[in-house]
């Protein structure tokens, strides 16, 4: 039982006066440990760490967007269309990478290298339009920009 | 006279990421001074500095505090709203991303004003660099040996516009799903964990320091009698110099768009100015001499709201921008009152009905009736949040709506520049079905 991802989260545990405060931070710890989603197997890691049923973190995990119940790609691309950024053109900036990776918003490149994916507002309102790649913000960013970063990650992959 | 920049001091020749310059610009002295007084008079400079809450809904800090419940036997939590996800606000992310000192300096401050020792930081999962400064800046303290007997956490959300909301945020850092609470009782008598829980903004606590550091009679010369101080104003939209702007309350929305943001981008006309976030009812051009204070703004029938400010130019179609608003508060609905939960999901039905040229005048009437049927009537603020720009929109740009009645369509179709704008479905199975139903 005492795995190094058990021993991490009883750690975390110990920050907060009830344990169940550590489900996001486990969540979080499990999804970098599985390549970026919970697959069932690392929800019942989590829910056996937290001493709470794999039920009650499902409910958790699916309350959140950025705790990814279905596989994702090695990258992750995410263009804010909200207000500010749709004003400012992320519709021309999703558009290119829908266009260069050959995926729909909320796909993943057959390769399995990027998911593209359109956001809520990210809070970069002031240097739309936003796009975060992998957790990075990278703004403002135009449709021009756009074969210069899947390039990118295709190269890094 | 005293200095209008109270955020962003020092700024602009410092690193006040660093505990050595953020010294040298006075850091911490505030802290020291505050400590050496009972925590009732810390409290005493507080209120009598009249510190409106810079979240949102502008409530005295000091009232707020006031109100803690006391000898229950339990911790008192002071917990920081960083959860900063209002569309248009970008503020707090400076505020913790070049000054995350003051922050910490505001959280001890308070902390020993309210007698806690336990101070949570709730950050939204999205502001990773902003995350790292703070961790860096919360290490440098511990090692300065700055906390005393205080234990602050930084707590990261995980995407989740709701949790922004008081309850929500309580909510989800006690480890369940984000959804707000029925009140009463409040958190000052019943919040984190059951016990008493002051919760403030990120830049409401931030300015802490230096209500200490001027003390409340000077703090209280800067801004509007009924909302002393400075706000970080952030401008976003179709306007020529997007950011952010300190300046004291009361300025005028002419002013921060004009002076500051160098007017409507490419020379354009002005249509509409969203004051306080997507959330807030919009502003007429003829309202731009409007102050931009608590008091000011509600007496035009919008709200100051986050302090973000979205200009709107006139190529834009005002039913899209209702539309988007409403997809953004569909999406970010909790499910758990039914006003919310089915209202959201109608108004972005709706107006796409509206948009497509497919609604009819009593459409319009549909529309109104089932804003009334949310505002006021939803367990939070959110449902009311869904509301103010589609309501506002229609009736202050009603003839616009009214040209898209009756198979007409869009006037502005092939110049509207957010057409075909595409919101994001939720990621989750199950989720996703519910949007295709709409």
């Amino acid at each position: 039982m005492s795995t190094p991802f058990y021993n991490r989260v009883q750690k975390l545990r110990k920050q907060y006066p009830q344990s169940r405060s550590a489900v996001l931070p486990a969540l979080r710890l499990a999804q970098e440990e599985h390549g970026g989603w919970l697959p069932s197997e690392a929800l019942r890691e989590v829910a056996d760490a937290l001493d709470e049923t794999p039920a009650y973190v499902v409910s958790i995990a699916s309350f959140y967007d950025m705790l990814n119940l279905e596989p994702v790609g090695r990258h992750l691309v995410e263009v804010c269309t909200n207000l500010s950024c749709a004003l400012a053109g992320a519709q021309s900036v999703l558009d290119g990478f829908a266009g260069e990776l050959g995926v729909r918003p909320g796909g993943t490149t057959e390769d399995g290298v990027v998911t593209l994916r359109a956001i809520e507002c990210a809070g970069g309102c002031g240097h739309a339009p936003v796009v975060i790649v992998d957790g990075a913000y990278r703004e403002p960013v135009q449709a021009k920009d756009v074969s210069a970063i899947v390039e990118e990650l295709r190269a890094f992959d | 006279m005293p200095s209008t920049e109270l955020f962003l001091a020092g700024t602009e020749d410092h690193d006040l990421r660093r505990l050595s310059e953020y010294r040298e610009v006075g850091g911490y002295a505030a802290l020291e001074k505050a400590r050496a007084m009972e925590p009732q008079a810390v409290m005493g400079e507080i209120t009598g500095a009249t510190l409106r809450g810079r979240g949102g809904a502008g409530f005295p800090m000091g009232r707020k505090a006031s109100l803690l419940a006391k000898n229950t036997g339990k911790p008192t939590y002071l917990v920081v709203n960083a959860d900063e996800s209002e569309p248009g606000a970008f503020k707090d992310r400076d505020v913790m991303g070049l000054t995350p000192h003051r922050l910490l300096e505001g959280c001890l401050i308070t902390a020993h004003g309210i007698e806690s020792t336990d101070v949570f930081i709730y950050i939204r999962g999205e502001y990773l660099h902003e995350y790292d400064v703070l961790v860096a800046a919360l290490e440098e303290a511990r090692t300065a040996a700055l906390l005393g007997d205080v234990t602050i956490v930084i707590h990261r959300g995980a995407g989740a516009y709701i949790c922004g909301e008081e309850t929500g945020l309580l909510e989800s850092l006690e480890g369940s799903r984000g959804q707000p609470r029925p009140r009463p009782p409040f958190p000052p008598v019943d919040g984190l964990y059951g016990a008493p829980t002051q919760i403030n903004n990120v830049s409401t606590i931030a300015l802490v320091p230096k209500i200490l550091e001027l003390g409340a009679g000077e703090f209280a010369k800067i801004g509007v009698p009924s909302a002393p101080g400075t706000a970080v104003f952030s401008l976003s939209g179709n306007v020529a110099r997007p950011g952010n702007y300190e300046r004291p309350l009361g300025t005028t929305l002419r002013e921060l768009i004009y002076d500051l943001g160098g007017g409507v981008a490419d020379g354009r006309e002005l249509k509409a100015i969203i004051p306080g976030g997507s959330s807030v009812p919009v502003l007429t051009p003829d309202e731009i001499d409007t102050p931009m204070d608590y008091d000011s703004i509600q007496a035009a029938g919008s709200f100051f709201g986050s302090a973000a400010i979205m200009v709107i130019d006139d190529r834009v179609c005002m039913v899209q921008l209702a539309l988007r608003a409403a997809q953004f508060y569909m999406h970010e609905s909790c499910g758990k009152c039914t006003p919310c939960r089915v209202g959201t999901r109608w108004l972005v039905q709706l107006l796409t009905k509206i948009e497509v040229g497919e609604a009819e005048r009593r459409d319009l009437d549909l529309l109104d009736d089932v804003c009334d049927k949310m505002l006021g009537k939803s367990l939070c603020a959110l449902g009311d949040f869904a509301v103010y720009p589609v309501s506002s929109y229609l009736r202050k740009y009603r003839s616009e709506f009214e040209a898209h009645l009756g198979g007409a369509g869009c006037p502005l179709a092939g110049i509207s520049p957010i057409e075909g704008i595409f919101a994001p479905v939720s990621q989750h199975a199950g989720h996703a079905e519910v949007a295709h139903v709409v």
